[in-house]
């Protein structure tokens, strides 16, 4: 335990950089899958050929990803999120559709009859509707991205994979435990964290239903 | 990539080979594992609660996190990977062998103990061939994920396709790296259409029997 408590601070760092890596990779991801979300709820041709690249993209390996971006764009924070990105689509893009979807048809005839327009129905009363359903699907994506983004490491994204990889290099077990427990620890509290928002929002729905 | 992988055949191949093996061994080990105990769960529903707890906590846990754990405790190699591995893909076979037992109606089950059906018959002519659909499900999210995250092995040693992307990122060799990443890329791909074939195959024949 003395490398960990003489270096919580490395640790520490180590740990936002991972935050921001999942944080604004998470941002991007939402701000390009709500709008194809919507569309994929609204057109089912659409939502085939999205659902269809998006799960390419979640079945190659991350490792993978990360390689096939060097010759593109080099190594570094960027590329990092692009694969971030690639990863959190079909989970995001596949549970907006979904939750839109699930939405009773009468409560839309009922808002259509109170002369709400498409856009003001959307986002008075669809997206609210379909957000536990949304949320489930952040709280799967955040768990994947964390887990991404230990392997972004290996392109210079720093992170707690960092410490993983120095303690692979110096032979060095603490280190590498260190770095393993850490992004578990990371990983286990947003899952559970957006489990209990997202069964909070259910609770509300059924009360006010 | 593929002219790399006319220049190095043995090495390419070596690497498909372990990472096939590595894959496999651990697919198999999450059946031998998850189906019984699944099963053995859906008769011991009080302990299912917290050993469902667990498994959730376990798949959580990322895959590189996994793998560099057994580090410490088993060394480098093939045996902590196939370990890591195992755990990795578990989660999801015992998550959907359990659910798709459970799930099967309890009338049908009832129906067939009042004609006389035994507790194994119950189990192996209706309990199994009607959860078999979400059961596969499981075995088909578990060998995409092992496959997967077999790449991550090079890092402990393991071999497989990875090595030669960390290789060919070692040695600044950027047509072995991207040879590895695209022959991981397309068999997890593979893999993953083979099982949605068999899958879609499966649900159609069992919807058949039944009408």
């Amino acid at each position: 335990m003395s490398w960990t408590i003489e270096n919580y601070d490395r640790l520490l760092i180590a740990l936002w950089e991972h935050i921001q890596l999942v944080g604004v990779g998470l941002a991007i991801a939402l701000a390009i899958g709500l709008p194809l979300g919507v569309l994929s709820a609204r057109r089912p041709g659409f939502a085939l050929i999205v659902l269809l690249v998006s799960g390419a993209l979640y079945t190659i390996p991350a490792l993978a990803i990360f390689a096939l971006l060097i010759p593109y764009l080099g190594l570094g924070f960027w590329p990092a999120i692009v694969a971030l990105v690639a990863y959190a689509l079909l989970i995001i893009i596949r549970n907006v559709a979904t939750g839109l979807q699930e939405i009773s048809p009468d409560i839309l005839d009922a808002a259509d009859g109170m002369g709400y327009g498409r856009w003001r129905r959307l986002f008075a009363i669809e997206l609210p509707l379909a957000l536990p359903v949304i949320i489930a699907g952040i709280r799967i994506t955040v768990v994947t991205q964390v887990s991404v983004a230990t392997v972004a490491a290996f392109i210079n994204a720093g992170g707690l994979g960092d410490i993983i990889f120095q303690g692979i290099t110096q032979d060095f077990g603490e280190k590498v435990v260190a770095g393993a427990v850490v992004t578990s620890a990371l990983a286990i509290l947003c899952d559970e964290s957006l489990r209990r928002v997202e069964l909070r929002l259910r609770a509300n729905q059924a009360e006010t239903a | 990539m593929a002219a790399w992988i006319s220049a190095n055949p043995s090495i390419f191949i070596v690497a498909l080979q372990n990472h096939l093996w590595l894959a496999g061994v651990a697919l198999a080990a999450v059946l031998l594992i998850a189906l019984p105990l699944g099963l053995l769960l859906t008769r011991h529903r009080g302990f299912a609660n917290a050993a469902i707890a667990i498994v959730n906590i376990l798949r959580t846990v990322p895959s590189l996190a996994l793998l560099v754990i057994m580090l410490p405790l088993l060394g480098t190699g093939f045996l902590p990977s196939v370990v890591a591995l195992t755990l990795y893909g578990l989660p999801a076979l015992l998550l959907n062998t359990y659910t798709g037992l459970t799930e099967v109606d309890a009338d049908i089950v009832e129906a067939a103990r009042g004609q006389g059906f035994s507790d194994a018959q119950v189990m192996t002519r209706i309990e199994i061939p009607l959860a078999l659909p979400v059961i596969f499900a499981g075995i088909r999210t578990a060998a995409v994920q092992i496959v997967s995250a077999a790449t991550l092995a090079a890092f402990i040693g393991g071999g497989g396709l990875g090595e030669l992307i960390t290789a060919g990122m070692a040695n600044f060799n950027f047509p072995q790296l991207i040879a590895g990443a695209v022959a991981v890329a397309l068999l997890a791909l593979a893999v993953e259409v083979a099982f949605a074939g068999i899958e879609r195959l499966m649900t159609r024949q069992l919807r058949m029997g039944a009408s």
